[in-house]
């Protein structure tokens, strides 16, 4: 038997409803409400005791919560943790998920997939459930299977197959199609209603900053990652994954001229950048613009890489590097260049 | 990702491409369609002053997070 903590809050613990939201954790003996019909379902695991804390008490001392729910999990000795299922419920979700986060141990638990607690799950497997407490009895069997699942040891395949959400984690594997079958077979599903991709993006969001509230009087700044530097490339900007990025002094002409620049993208064919490199990055029009006082300014320096198979970690730290220099050269607004 | 993180810093930032369905997967905010991966800017300095203008414009404008212009209104 596997020994199995479960994680609930004040309420389906049955300690109360809001007036009890204030309660610190506590150790229940057994499987406890939702626990109990977790337990019917759990084959070779043993539910042992059921940790409880108040929502409201776990969002305000999140720390010192953790801390005492952590110690009780440990004092149990159990090889596995399931929490919840929390449903729509926020506190709740979160509080599931960072416990499941954190727990040393194997752990899982269930929400409704945009409760904001998903975000919080980290390496935890989260079983996706309806958005209030009528998904319990659908929720429960799907819990214990992918309980079952952890606690066997077993690789996990497809989230979608195993019944959990996506952790935006990618894995090798040798398909018995080649690339060229997949893709028409891929092409074919989505002709016939039905999307789907074997390479599922999970890149997270960024809230639009506040527009330029006047850019004549503005500093603009030009990036690119279309490869472009001075001709001969002087410090050997690799055509495809680029370890890094490049600063180059803007030039005083009006433009950036053939034969002083190049792009040296190795994703696409140049000849038509070095025939005119403003055309990969408009400095020529830029400048019109800003003698025309449509632009206040033009940073006196540009930003270049070679955006062409560049990991994402790569990539977002070149950004972060690079607005760090524009944040503190004073650059209000940002043209950015790509293919 | 380099639009995203500049744009995390606080700094508008339009990015002209001719893959915007690349850049929204990504989550890049200000996204200007340009007319081809050869030379988004086109080949033109009249067509680049339309985009770029078109550009500055999306910088001084209150977006939705993903927003796609097309480069010729």
């Amino acid at each position: 038997m596997v020994r199995a903590v479960h994680y609930l809050n004040q309420f389906f613990a049955g300690l109360g409803g809001e007036e009890a939201a204030e309660t610190p954790p506590t150790r229940l003996e057994g499987p406890v409400g939702p626990g109990r019909g977790l337990a019917a379902e759990l084959e070779g695991i043993e539910i042992t005791a059921t940790l409880a804390c108040g929502d409201d008490y776990f969002a305000e001392h999140e720390e010192a919560a953790l801390a005492r729910l952590l110690d009780l999990l440990q004092a149990e000795g159990a090889e596995l943790l399931v929490c919840g299922p929390a449903f729509g419920s926020g506190r709740y979700g979160y509080a599931c998920a960072r416990l499941a986060a954190t727990a040393p141990i194997a752990a899982l638990t269930a929400m409704h997939e945009e409760n904001p607690g998903v975000g919080a799950a980290g390496a935890a497997l989260v079983v996706p459930t309806a958005v209030n407490v009528a998904g319990m009895r659908d929720a429960l069997p799907r819990m214990a299977r992918l309980a079952e699942a952890v606690a066997a040891g077993r690789e996990l395949g497809h989230p979608e197959d195993e019944g959990y959400l996506p952790r935006g984690f990618r894995r090798n594997r040798h398909a018995e199609e080649t690339g060229a079958e997949r893709a028409v077979d891929l092409l074919l599903s989505k002709l016939a209603g039905e999307t789907r991709t074997e390479v599922a993006a999970g890149f997270d969001r960024v809230p639009p900053p506040e527009p330029v509230p006047d850019l004549s009087e503005a500093v603009l700044a030009l990036v690119t990652e279309a490869g472009c530097v001075p001709q001969g490339n002087p410090d050997r900007l690799p055509t495809i994954r680029a370890p890094g990025w490049l600063r180059y002094p803007l030039p005083d002409e009006a433009g950036l001229e053939s034969g002083r620049y190049e792009s040296v993208h190795g994703g696409f064919d140049v000849t038509l950048a070095n025939e005119d490199p403003n055309r990969l990055m408009p400095l020529d029009v830029a400048r019109t613009l800003e003698r025309e006082g449509r632009i206040g300014g033009i940073h006196d320096a540009f930003y270049t890489t070679t955006g062409n198979g560049t990991p994402v970690a790569a990539s977002t730290r070149f950004g972060q590097e690079i607005a760090a220099e524009l944040r503190d050269a004073g650059v209000q607004a940002v043209l950015l260049s790509g293919t | 990702m380099l639009a995203k993180e500049i744009e995390r810093a606080g700094i508008p930032t339009v990015f002209v491409t001719s893959l915007p369905t690349i850049a929204r997967m990504i989550g890049a905010n200000r996204i200007v369609r340009g007319p081809a991966i050869t030379h988004p800017f086109g080949l033109e300095a009249a067509e680049r002053r339309r985009i770029v203008e078109r550009a500055l414009e999306m910088l001084e404008t209150h977006v939705e997070p993903t927003t796609v212009w097309e480069a010729a209104p």
